[in-house]
């Protein structure tokens, strides 16, 4: 089997323009996007207390949410979570009240609305762990709803969050162009570095027009891109160079385009078996690597396009020359190098 | 060309042994066990209690797998659910004389069901991550203000009486933030006192602002002596933890310290956040009060009335001591415990500080009752016990010492109990989460799915695409699986859901390595070398783009790393450990494979990678058969 039988090399570099054009829409609707409607943190970011609540039948959203809103919390919000039966609740925080009192507030009287009692209850699980839990009891030992998991968050750790990771960010994107820098030449690294981000941003993008949770697994899931786009960006570079030092006939894009062709099979091949690892953890993973999953599926399909056409576009565009390799390839014959000459 | 010497192969083989070995307890799933641990802060858990737990089990007939101890628990294996209830019975009747106030905590607990001989070589599963296995988990931010301000208060006291042991006059002494304010009348007297406080001070770094009138010394803490007051506070906070969360019965606690300020404590099982609150938040006491020694006070040893005013108490051995009921000072002033040796008897000792005004009490107290013992009480849950209670030989000041009959292990234990007594500074909680039982057996169920159907797929396609060089790709995925859980189970990690997670996209990248050689490979095929030289060639040019790729990745990896924490830095722990090991499996492993496989043949006229295509039209098979 063989997916790529190209006999000539794809000019990909004569439609670069319009291209680009497109790119630079999609990434300015993000920034529109990112702008006018802002990311939905997570509690992890903003503090708050979010509680989920399993019920036995489907929940009455409404209802629920009225109970909520009586207690007087401030801004709540309702919704359903995975299935039907699962409610998540978060609530803003409160100052002088502490995340686990607000969601034995809440809990109760979401238990009073079904009839039952807030109890402790003790038990052992099958495997011998003794737990104890505070539980609904309602009349003949039915429990019409169980508390799964509260989460508090203060303020203050929310923004510290933020900063670590903004500081992770820079430092990925620091870290990356001085690696390139080194290994190739300044204008790739501003190439390589400015796909990637342009990357990062549609993907943010995605989250703010669609106002999906951006949660501290999303950031981590964002950097994981950041760090694998880059080395698709790497082999084409490889490739460049590689067609600059031996065919001297051709011209720059022509270069470009004969890189990308003969890289292409490996892109799309690679890419593939990622997304399939990508694509299980989104089918089989559950609610909790919902949002992780979903940007790595953006991160890498934008990271097959932004590396193909924005890294080698903004290449082209920054006028690389074979001067400009030339010295680097000298520098590239060194003996000790077990490197040398290493492409694909 | 493509051998391998036997070293390499030596290698290989021992990476897949050693990986298999420490993934293999990972599987053996987990046993019921009873766990014994002390109820107080005075009772030390040691080997000696195996062999009570031991005649406990054998006087109720029951049969353990193993009784061990480990470090401050004793835990007993059993063979189900129902002996496990049993067994915890038996040995609480046995270690715990009076229910209403138990020495020891008998706690159900979950022991991994692998043989003993992979455990004594630290084989051992890893550690599930509260996500995965349910319970509470705490975030506190330690007030290293208030800890700094309280030393800072102290200090205060301890110059207002040097300067006044010295007769040095002074106009005025104040704290403002963490810096003390001494005001004097006349330079003289600045000098002398400055010079006497650098001397007996040396913690402090003090500057003369001369302010009209009215100069002024102005004393600061060093920046080690704060650092060292932060870190004390945060030690002192964590051993406190440690014994009130020992109360809660939980199996496994975890409590660390996270950053400069902040402790976690988690507390798998446990569901009810409102107890174990109130449990982590309750402070113990410690009271010196005087023994009384009168010969009313022994009758009442024997089980006669207790003297009026007086109090009995039992002290460690259960021996009983009568005490009065006025305190001489509390807990709240002693700054300081550290276990040490005396310089004149070699003996073991304690040195104990207590602030200026505590210091003053003590001088007049102990005057007053040379020869005479003074008990330290420690009160827990509202039930107080005598830590130890020495014979005055002097008259003490603020710094004092215990003595004589102890041994060192006694010193530290004893120094240890009396700085736990209270937190050295007030603690916030700041973050807190509860994960139900069943919802962390869903998400390893989803995690374990997700990876393993993610791998299938993976699998199904390289061995389709790639054929024997696909099944090669797909082996050495394999070992990097079990690499990846061999490393983490020797380090013993935490496996969370972001991990799973992580070992789900870093087999996905992995691949990517194979997936190179693999078309470099072909590429060099279609290029006309013969198969030999193409795997050669290959798998060496390929590597310089595995470097890059995973190099990008690691910088990723490592950023992530150095400034994420809790969800965060698990998923990072896991990707960059999955980097490294993947370099070796992907490239060093499956070129044995290949090695070993088509490395002896000398003739070799075709490799089964597929069908490679070459431009010109003809198409070439050399996939379809291996060899013909």
């Amino acid at each position: 089997m063989e997916f790529f039988r190209i006999r000539r090399d794809i000019p990909f570099m004569r439609h670069a323009l319009v291209l680009n054009v497109i790119s630079l829409v999609t990434f300015l609707a993000a920034v529109f996007f990112l702008a006018t409607r802002g990311l939905h943190l997570s509690i992890e970011f903003t503090g708050g207390t979010v509680m989920e609540v399993e019920y036995q039948q489907a929940a009455d959203l409404p209802k629920v949410r009225s109970i909520v809103e009586g207690l007087n919390l401030g801004e709540v919000q309702v919704q359903n979570f995975g299935t039907s039966r699962d409610v998540m609740i978060r609530l803003p925080v409160r100052p002088g009240t502490t995340g686990s009192d607000l969601a034995a507030r809440v809990f109760a009287s979401l238990c009073q609305a079904q009839s039952g009692q807030v109890q402790a209850r003790q038990y052992t699980t099958p495997q011998g762990e003794s737990v104890s839990r505070s539980a609904c009891a309602a009349s003949g030992n039915a429990e019409p709803l169980a508390l799964k998991r509260t989460e508090f968050v203060g303020p203050s750790v929310g923004e510290e969050l933020a900063t670590d990771g903004a500081l992770a960010l820079g430092m990925t994107v620091i870290g990356i162009m001085i690696y390139l820098a080194l290994r190739f030449e300044w204008k790739f690294s501003i190439a390589g570095i400015v796909a990637n981000l342009h990357d990062v941003v549609i993907i943010l993008g995605f989250f703010a027009f669609f106002q999906w949770e951006f949660s501290l697994a999303v950031l981590a899931a964002i950097l994981a891109v950041l760090g694998y786009s880059v080395n698709e960006s790497v082999v084409i570079f490889d490739r460049v160079r590689e067609t600059f030092r031996k065919m001297r006939r051709m011209s720059t894009p022509e270069v470009i385009d004969h890189a990308i062709t003969s890289t292409i099979s490996r892109t799309v091949i690679t890419h593939g078996s990622t997304q399939i690892m990508v694509l299980s953890m989104l089918i089989f993973g559950g609610a909790t690597l919902h949002y992780f999953a979903v940007a790595l599926t953006i991160g890498i399909l934008f990271g097959i396009y932004s590396s193909i056409f924005v890294a080698a576009g903004i290449v082209m565009w920054l006028g690389v020359k074979r001067e400009d390799l030339v010295k680097v390839t000298a520098k590239d014959h060194d003996p000790d190098d077990p490197n040398a000459g290493a492409v694909v | 060309m493509n051998r391998y010497p036997w070293w390499k192969y030596a290698i290989l083989a021992a990476s897949l042994v050693i990986g298999l070995l420490y993934t293999l307890p990972n599987f053996f799933g987990e046993a019921p066990a009873v766990q014994v641990s002390s109820a107080k802060a005075t009772i030390k858990v040691d080997v000696a209690m195996v062999e009570r737990v031991q005649k406990a089990l054998a006087s109720a007939q029951i049969q353990a797998d193993f009784v061990q101890f480990d470090g401050n628990s004793v835990k007993a294996r059993l063979q189900d659910t129902d002996t496990q209830i049993k067994a915890k019975d038996a040995i609480a009747k046995a270690l715990n004389a009076d229910p209403a106030d138990p020495h020891y905590i008998v706690a159900l607990n979950l022991l991994s069901r692998s043989p003993t001989w992979m455990a004594r070589i630290r084989a051992l599963p890893m550690y599930l991550g509260l996500d995965l296995r349910g319970g509470v988990h705490f975030l506190m931010q330690v007030d290293m203000k208030s800890a700094l301000t309280k030393k800072t208060e102290s200090l205060t006291g301890d110059v207002r009486t040097l300067l006044r042991d010295k007769n040095i006059r002074h106009a005025g002494i104040t704290r403002s933030g963490n810096s003390i304010e001494v005001r004097f009348r006349d330079a003289a007297t600045l000098a002398a006192a400055r010079n006497l406080l650098a001397d007996q001070q040396p913690d402090m770094v003090w500057q003369e602002q001369p302010d009209g009138s009215e100069p002024r010394l102005v004393g600061a803490l060093k920046p080690e002596a704060t650092r060292a007051v932060q870190d004390q506070a945060v030690k002192q906070n964590i051993t406190t933890l440690h014994n009130r969360v020992n109360e809660l019965g939980v199996a496994e606690p975890v409590i660390q310290q996270q950053g400069l300020d902040r402790v976690v404590v988690q507390l798998p099982g446990v569901q009810d956040t409102a107890k174990a609150k109130d449990i982590i938040g309750r402070t113990a006491t410690l009271e010196l009060r005087m023994v009384n020694e009168s010969a009313e006070a022994r009758e009442a040893f024997a089980g006669g009335s207790v003297p009026f005013g007086s109090e009995r108490y039992v002290d460690r051995e259960g021996a009983p001591i009568i005490v009065y009921r006025q305190v001489v000072i509390t807990g709240d002033c002693l700054t300081d415990a550290q276990p040490g040796f005396d310089s004149q008897t070699q003996e073991p000792k304690i040195d104990l500080t207590v602030d200026a005004r505590c210091g003053r009490i003590m001088r007049d107290v102990s005057r007053e009752n040379i020869g005479k013992r003074m008990a330290i009480l420690l009160f827990e849950r509202g039930k107080g016990e005598v830590v130890t209670a020495p014979v005055i030989r002097a008259e003490l000041g603020n710094r004092f010492q215990i003595s004589g009959r102890m041994t060192t292990v006694e010193a530290n234990d004893q120094a240890l109990l009396l700085r736990a007594g209270s937190l050295a500074a007030p603690m916030e909680i700041i973050e807190e989460k509860t994960i139900g039982p069943s919802l962390g057996a869903e998400n390893i169920d989803k995690g374990f799915d997700s990876v393993t159907y993610g791998l299938i797929a993976i699998a199904v396609f390289m061995c389709g695409y790639y054929l024997l060089f696909g099944v090669f790709s797909t082996l050495a995925l394999g070992l990097n699986v079990l690499l990846l859980i061999a490393l983490l189970s020797m380090l013993q990690a935490t496996l969370t859901l972001p991990g799973i997670a992580a070992i789900a996209l870093t087999l996905g990248m992995a691949i990517d390595a194979n997936v190179l050689i693999n078309e470099r490979v072909r590429e060099e095929l279609r290029g006309g070398a013969s198969p030999q030289i193409a795997i050669q060639a290959g798998y060496e040019r390929a590597w310089g783009t595995i470097l890059d790729s995973n190099v990008t990745t690691l910088i990723a990896g490592l950023a992530l790393l150095a400034f994420g924490s809790g969800p965060v830095r698990g998923f990072a722990i896991v990707h960059c450990l999955g980097i490294l090991t993947s370099m070796f499996s992907a490239v060093v492993f499956s070129r044995g494979l290949v090695n070993l496989w088509y490395g002896r043949q000398k003739r070799l006229k075709s490799v089964s990678i597929g069908q490679v295509w070459r431009p010109a039209g003809e198409v070439s098979s050399s996939g379809a058969t291996r060899e013909d």
